[in-house]
């Protein structure tokens, strides 16, 4: 048994066009003007009148906390967090427990997510062995395994030894893969909390300064440069960062970089609460920062939107700022933050949001088989986003399993209506199917591909 | 006023009203019967994450005097230090009825967090909280200020046109922090002296009320202060290279004899202790009548005890002690 | 509706006989000290002791004071945080002398009350006495004045006002009707910064 035919009728493309599309057996078999003529009677019928259609949303930094954090967030709740997002395909870090740094582990992670069903899970593969800094994992292994990584990172971490992030880079490259690098000078940031400026001064918190990010993003690109090899920067937060890597592209770098939502909304100011939901790495930064970040992407400095979803129980956010865990949710927010942030203000198009979501994290990724156009016969990975909506984020809008989320209480644009993955809903009329549901379609999906 | 979480946030009302009520409390520690009834029956919790056994007395000293009853909660080496949180610490607090807890943490904005919170309903007096703010401090400082300038006068009284020079560790420290603001609230100009390495990043280009200076001894010469006040130095920032050593410091920053000999016969000098005598102040320069350490000890309890009183005594809500 | 029921000039005289009366009553202003209770009992105070330097001359230079009685009050946690007023005791201290409280209006005496126990960690009086501008009735608790200018039978619904020219725009003691609202605040018990009772 093979899952329902949907048709959604009159959705807006991110071109602006509006079209039909069928859904039938996993992919788009038609797109266009009235494709009611090309369905069966039978085909579940959605009226998407307003509504944006988005491929399926990518994203490559996302943490899912399994194994090892399982009352943070699972595979299964993490995805489902996804789904709401409208995300179809996200990339774990590899701060797991065990850390993610053989074959076993990303595979165990892909297998959690494929049975779930709400989100194709890649899981990212560490670069050094326990995410230590000192030798590298099992970078091969992990490429030929079943999961297929192509990107590795020790987020959370930065690969610091110069020597040690040459080899990386290198190496990586054997295998097409890409390091995802999560710049952060370790000496300068010793017990940082926040942005270092006059703010953290006066607050008594620990500066985090812009140039220990700066510094690593620009040893980095000239060892990408010197090794000809391709590296992606993790959540740029400054606007020095965002000049060097725009520096860098002009040579010819061959250089990817991320911003999150928090990043390009949020600013260090609410560190003036001391209330620690606002506490991540990197920190937030300046107003001059966040602006020099939707510039970046605007030009495509910045290549993509990377939500850094990092999960953590009420207990590790309910205490002095100090003792507070760095993280913050985003992958229910992200598209809204997208949009208030960035669409709203005329800086991106729904076009734009479709390539820093979805077309370029699955390039930078090297996830087969997505799709990002909606040509007939293509993957039908797509989301259905209400744009008209402007309403206060409240904790009904988060599907994981923590609630660590900067923006509850802040009005956002826009929300995710219906979410397809493999051609099966995860998310119905706002709505985050049931996991049963979604595994059941889940696995007739896979029997249909299979058979 | 419901807490006392900073300087930064007190109106010049709110500080002239503690000041003159620590005039009142002053005049109590005065007398044969030191004690007030009026906080008999509270009970005021000293939670302490960070040891300081002068700041402590202080506050007990101050709440006994109140007549209220005084728990001390040392938190270090105790359950917290075993992963206790603060949040359970202030619900067992709220639970067993206090009154007013005086807090001191070795994390910045832990006593904001804990006035913020449903966790308990007590008024919040902020003891020192990492490298942000340590009011009572600044306030007890202010007090000693103008008392040794216009002595039975003092009342109703701000700092106009007073000037001090606050000298050393200002980029750890909260209680210069807490004095940048409080003063200038009173009036007063304030100058911070220290090397570069131990000025708070941005504190110039941000523009803080202060003036800020490298040299001690141009400062000195130029400011002809009112008010020198040494910070102590401590001893691991010596390791963490932000200057040299200690005789380079003291050469550069400390207040020796020929710098003492120099200051005006009035200049006061100034001192939250503990001292490090010979590093940042000399022997001569701590004992000298211009010396306001042992007069920043005894106020310490009768602003103190303003605090209290002005915080723990009415019922919460605002009131003519406003807000 | 205020009802004056004693002018500027009646306030002066009932101050002038009550100072006859302490010296009467001490034999002299030997051993004196006139201690007012904020606000405007310390007005009241200064004037009867200006009275009493005046018309005995062998009376002592520093006779009057304040005492603030605020952070003896048996009310404090029931309102919002009262600030306290100055306490300032003549050079001589109180110890053997004989004090004489001053206070504008006597209702319920838990001033007074608070008073003489602010009074005793002061010091130890040979005798304490009290003097009231006007006494309302009404006591809650066993205290009588000793000097009265003017007895004045109330309802508890009614409200004393005293006006000084020391800091209001009048001088005169008044008397407001029942009041309509009911507000809970001050029946029953003396207003600590005085003016209305």
């Amino acid at each position: 048994m093979s899952n329902p035919t949907y048709l959604i009728v009159g959705a807006t493309l991110p071109t602006g066009e509006r079209a039909d599309l069928l859904v039938q057996d996993a992919r788009l078999t038609h797109v266009g003007r009235d494709a009611s003529g090309e369905s069966s009677s039978d085909a579940i019928r959605i009226d998407a009148d307003g509504l944006v259609a988005l491929p399926g949303l990518v994203d490559l930094h996302t943490h899912l906390r399994e194994p090892g954090f399982e009352q943070s967030e699972t595979v299964l709740s993490g995805t489902r967090a996804a789904a709401a997002g409208g995300f179809t395909s996200v990339f774990p870090m590899a701060n797991t427990l065990p850390v993610s740094d053989t074959a076993g582990v990303v595979e165990q992670v892909m297998t959690l997510g494929d049975d779930a069903g709400y989100a194709t899970v890649r899981p990212i593969g560490a670069v050094t062995v326990g995410l230590a800094g000192e030798r590298l994992s099992e970078i091969g292994a992990m490429a030929h395994s079943k999961a297929r990584v192509r990107v590795f990172s020790d987020d959370g971490k930065c690969v610091h030894d110069s020597l040690l992030m040459r080899r990386a880079l290198e190496y990586v490259k054997t295998f097409d893969g890409v390091v995802a690098q999560h710049a952060q000078d370790p000496r300068l940031t010793e017990n940082a909390q926040m942005n270092e400026g006059a703010l953290s001064s006066e607050l008594g918190l620990k500066g985090w300064p812009a140039v220990a990010e700066e510094s690593v993003i620009a040893r980095d690109v000239l060892l990408a440069e010197h090794v000809g090899a391709r590296l992606h920067v993790c959540h740029v937060s400054t606007a020095g960062s965002v000049e060097v890597i725009r520096w860098a592209k002009s040579r010819g770098i061959v250089v990817t970089a991320e911003a999150t939502p928090h990043h390009l909304l949020l600013t260090e100011d609410l560190a003036r609460s001391y209330d620690a939901r606002y506490k991540v790495n990197p920190p937030l930064r300046r107003d001059e920062d966040v602006r020099a970040l939707r510039e970046g992407l605007a030009d495509g400095t910045i290549d993509i939107i990377a939500t850094d979803h990092a999960p953590h129980p009420r207990e590790s956010k309910e205490s002095e700022w100090d003792a507070a865990s760095f993280g913050m949710v985003g992958l229910e927010s992200a598209l809204s933050v997208a949009q208030t942030a960035l669409v709203d203000t005329g800086l991106l198009t729904w076009n734009d949001i479709a390539r820093v979501l979805s077309r370029t994290p699955a390039e930078i990724g090297r996830l087969a088989d997505h799709s990002h156009s909606f040509e007939p016969g293509s993957p039908a990975n797509f989301a259905l986003h209400d744009p008209s909506t402007s309403t206060t984020f409240e904790l009904d809008r988060l599907a994981g399993k923590s609630d660590n989320s900067p923006f509850l209480g802040r009005t956002l644009s826009g929300r995710v209506e219906h979410t397809f993955h493999h051609g099966y809903p995860t998310v119905s009329a706002g709505r985050v199917l049931a996991s049963d549901t979604v595994a059941a379609s889940a696995a007739r999906w896979k029997a249909g591909i299979t058979s | 006023m419901r807490h006392l979480l900073s300087t930064k946030n007190l109106s010049r009302d709110e500080a002239l009203q503690i000041l003159d009520v620590a005039e009142d409390m002053a005049a109590v520690n005065e007398r044969e019967v030191r004690k007030l009834p009026a906080l008999r029956g509270k009970t005021i919790v000293n939670l302490f994450f960070e040891d300081s056994t002068r700041t402590r007395i202080s506050f007990e000293a101050a709440a006994k005097r109140l007549s209220a009853d005084v728990i001390n909660f040392s938190a270090k080496g105790s359950s917290v230090s075993k992963g206790e949180s603060l949040k359970d610490t202030a619900q067992t607090l709220a639970a067993m009825g206090a009154d007013g807890v005086v807090i001191r943490h070795h994390a910045s904005g832990a006593p904001q967090v804990l006035a913020e919170s449903d966790w308990i309903d007590a008024p919040i007096v902020n003891a020192g909280d990492g490298t942000h703010e340590h009011p009572t401090q600044a306030l007890l400082d202010a007090f000693t200020i103008r008392r040794r300038l216009f002595g039975s006068t003092s009342r109703g009284r701000d700092l106009a046109g007073v000037s001090v020079v606050i000298v050393g560790d200002i980029l750890h420290s909260r209680v210069a922090r807490s004095n940048l603001w409080l003063l200038e609230t009173l009036g007063a100009a304030v100058t911070f002296v220290a090397p570069a390495t131990l000025i708070p990043f941005g504190a110039e280009a941000a523009n803080w009320p202060a003036a800020i200076s490298y040299d001690l001894d141009g400062t000195l010469r130029e400011t002809r202060p009112d008010v020198v006040m040494m910070l102590r130095i401590q001893s691991e920032r010596m390791n963490a290279a932000f200057f040299p050593n200690a005789r380079e410091y003291a050469r550069e920053w400390g207040l020796d004899d020929a710098r003492l000999a120099a200051l005006g016969p009035d200049t006061m000098v100034m001192h939250p202790g503990p001292m490090n005598r010979g590093l940042e102040i000399s022997a001569a320069a701590a004992d000298s009548p211009r010396s306001t350490v042992l007069e920043q000890v005894a106020n310490g309890v009768s602003v103190r005890m303003a605090v209290l009183y002005l915080l723990v005594s009415g019922q919460a809500g605002e009131g003519k002690a406003n807000a | 509706m205020a009802r004056t029921v004693l002018s500027q000039a009646d306030i002066s005289r009932a101050l002038t006989r009550i100072s006859h009366e302490i010296l009467e009553s001490n034999r002299g202003a030997a051993g004196l000290v006139i201690l007012g209770v904020p606000t405007r009992g310390v007005f009241l105070a200064r004037r009867i002791a200006e009275i009493i330097q005046r018309i005995e001359p062998g009376a002592p230079a520093s006779l009057v004071g304040a005492l603030d009685a605020t952070m003896y009050r048996d009310d404090l946690a029931r309102n919002v945080t009262r600030t306290p007023q100055p306490t300032d005791i003549p050079a001589g201290g109180v110890d053997g002398k004989t004090v004489v409280l001053v206070d504008d209006v006597l209702y319920s005496g838990r001033t007074i009350r608070a008073a003489l126990d602010a009074l005793s960690d002061i010091g130890r009086p040979r005798v304490v006495r009290l003097a009231v501008l006007v006494d309302r009735g009404h006591r809650e608790l066993p205290i009588r004045a000793d000097f009265v200018g003017k007895n004045l039978p109330t309802s508890t619904d009614e409200r004393i006002n005293v006006r000084l020219g020391e800091v209001d725009e009048v001088e005169e003691v008044s008397i407001e009707g029942p009041r309509v609202f009911h507000d809970g605040y001050d029946e029953g018990s003396d207003e600590p910064d005085g003016g209305t009772r």
